[in-house]
């Protein structure tokens, strides 16, 4: 009686429950043997990040997009994350109440998770998580992170598109030229354009734009918005299109989802080692009492870790 | 890592007031769990099936309208026909002492009305919830979850550290 087959056909079949108990797996680091089964089976879908400032209207550009692509009969998958709280470790997710016009949709699957203590806006196990929508018989998987500020960047880790959303509110060209979100872009969208500043910050990303050091063959739209009213939408949806078609030709989307996967293994070796090291060579009480006469100056940090790293080595072989 | 508690907080049926509603959601959140709030004027199915996606242990319902001898035996019959009869129902409004006997006849497990200090919410969930661990079981062929080993070891590593001291 396996219960992963069960699983997995259930998943493959598209069963909402079984989706959704899957991702709870995943996220309690639960999964790693279903995950293994599953894998086989990811790959078709298409997967789209939108990260911004907190209240730039992200989780209701998702909605937007979310509905134009049901028109076209396209499954959607979508993941919006929000972040736990460091002191009690709880989370309010609150993004579906920006997506209740896809509420009990045959073909949307909205997943909310935690950010659980990872700092790059997304959740440790988001793309994993995106990974079971894939499987799942998604078209579309899209992934809204947490509120970002300049430097929460994993988003473009993950996805094969990632989607920049603005204010008009959001900085001047100097802000724009800065090191960061701007950079992970394949397309800039200034949301809530109907207030004022939108035209002369897309003027003011055009030209911070041009400055930088282009891909080749791309022309980074700058979209204005109001997802509210779902004006300008379309012309999004264009975009992603048209970004999905430039990928496959140049063949940049094979390019870089090999690149995503060498860091998808050496995150997870990264992982393995530390739990490893957790469990079987030095638990974090007997670091901390290291660190008393580190502190005291009797040890360095370098010969220590230099000794642990030689213990790991020795435990696995 | 111990299987987080979730729990959908929403607010089915046409009453507009979520006061009451979002102060039971910061009180989980400040206790730990993660909360899913849903907004206002949520229809039962679109309830239900957010439940169902975010795979949550406990669905608490906010109802002030009056409605709730409608809304909550329909929520309860939606989630038994789609398999999700094991999640927790609970509600908070003004219901009146009769209805609040038939609906916890229904299967409705716990209503909380008005003046339930949050404190007593957040226990009673803590207490409830905790046991179903369905995602907890899901691991490598039925071995018990790491995280239990680990804590065992844990405790372990703390009694040898007391000890030296």
């Amino acid at each position: 009686m396996d219960g992963i087959e069960h699983r997995l056909r259930g998943l493959l079949r598209g069963e909402k429950r079984m989706i959704a108990q899957i991702i709870s797996a995943v996220e309690n680091d639960c999964a790693q043997g279903l995950l293994q089964n599953i894998f086989p089976y990811t790959g078709r879908a298409y997967h789209v990040g939108i990260t911004g400032p907190p209240g730039a209207g992200k989780s209701t550009l998702v909605n937007a997009v979310a509905k134009q692509f049901l028109q076209q009969g396209k499954k959607i998958g979508i993941i919006a994350v929000d972040p736990s709280s460091p002191f009690s470790g709880g989370a309010l997710l609150g993004d579906r109440v920006r997506m209740t016009d896809l509420a009990a949709h045959r073909d949307v699957f909205i997943r909310s998770m935690a950010s659980r203590g990872s700092l790059g806006g997304l959740a440790r196990t988001t793309k994993d998580a995106a990974l079971v929508l894939d499987a799942a018989g998604m078209d579309y998987v899209l992934i809204e992170t947490i509120g970002v500020g300049q430097v929460e960047l994993d988003i473009a880790g993950v996805c094969d598109t990632t989607v920049v959303v603005l204010v008009p509110e959001s900085g001047d060209s100097i802000q724009a030229m800065k090191a960061g979100l701007l950079e992970i872009a394949d397309i800039l969208v200034v949301n809530k354009s109907d207030r004022d500043g939108s035209e002369r910050l897309v003027m003011e990303l055009k030209f911070a734009m041009e400055m930088r050091e282009r891909e080749p063959d791309w022309e980074y739209p700058i979209l204005m918005t109001t997802a509210t009213e779902e004006k300008g939408i379309g012309q999004l949806v264009i975009a992603l299109q048209a970004h999905i078609d430039h990928l496959s030709m140049t063949g940049k989307l094979e390019e870089q989802r090999k690149a995503k996967l060498l860091h998808h293994v050496h995150e997870l070796v990264e992982q393995k080692i530390r739990s490893h090291l957790e469990e079987n060579v030095m638990h974090e009480h007997d670091l901390r009492t290291l660190v008393d006469r580190i502190y005291r100056r009797r040890l360095d940090p370098y010969r220590v870790a230099e000794r642990i790293a030689r213990k790991i080595v020795k435990g696995s072989r | 890592m111990e299987r987080k508690i979730r729990v959908l907080v929403g607010k089915p049926g046409l009453d507009g007031h979520d006061r009451g509603a979002k102060v039971v959601a910061a009180a989980l959140r400040d206790a730990g769990m993660e909360v899913i709030y849903t907004g206002l004027h949520q229809t039962c199915e679109s309830i239900v099936d957010a439940a169902i996606q975010e795979d949550v242990q406990v669905v608490g319902l906010s109802i002030l309208s009056g409605a709730h001898m409608t809304i909550l035996p329909r929520i309860l019959k939606l989630l038994k026909t789609r398999k999700a009869g094991d999640m927790i129902v609970i509600g908070g409004g003004i219901i009146p002492a009769d209805d609040a006997k038939k609906l916890e006849k229904m299967g409705v497990r716990r209503l909380f009305g008005p003046g339930t200090p949050t404190v007593e919410i957040v226990d009673w969930i803590r207490a409830n919830a905790g046991k179903v661990g369905k995602s907890g079981k899901v691991g490598k062929s039925g071995k018990v979850p790491r995280h239990q080993t680990v804590k065992k070891k844990k405790a372990t590593a703390v009694a040898r550290w007391r000890k030296k001291k």
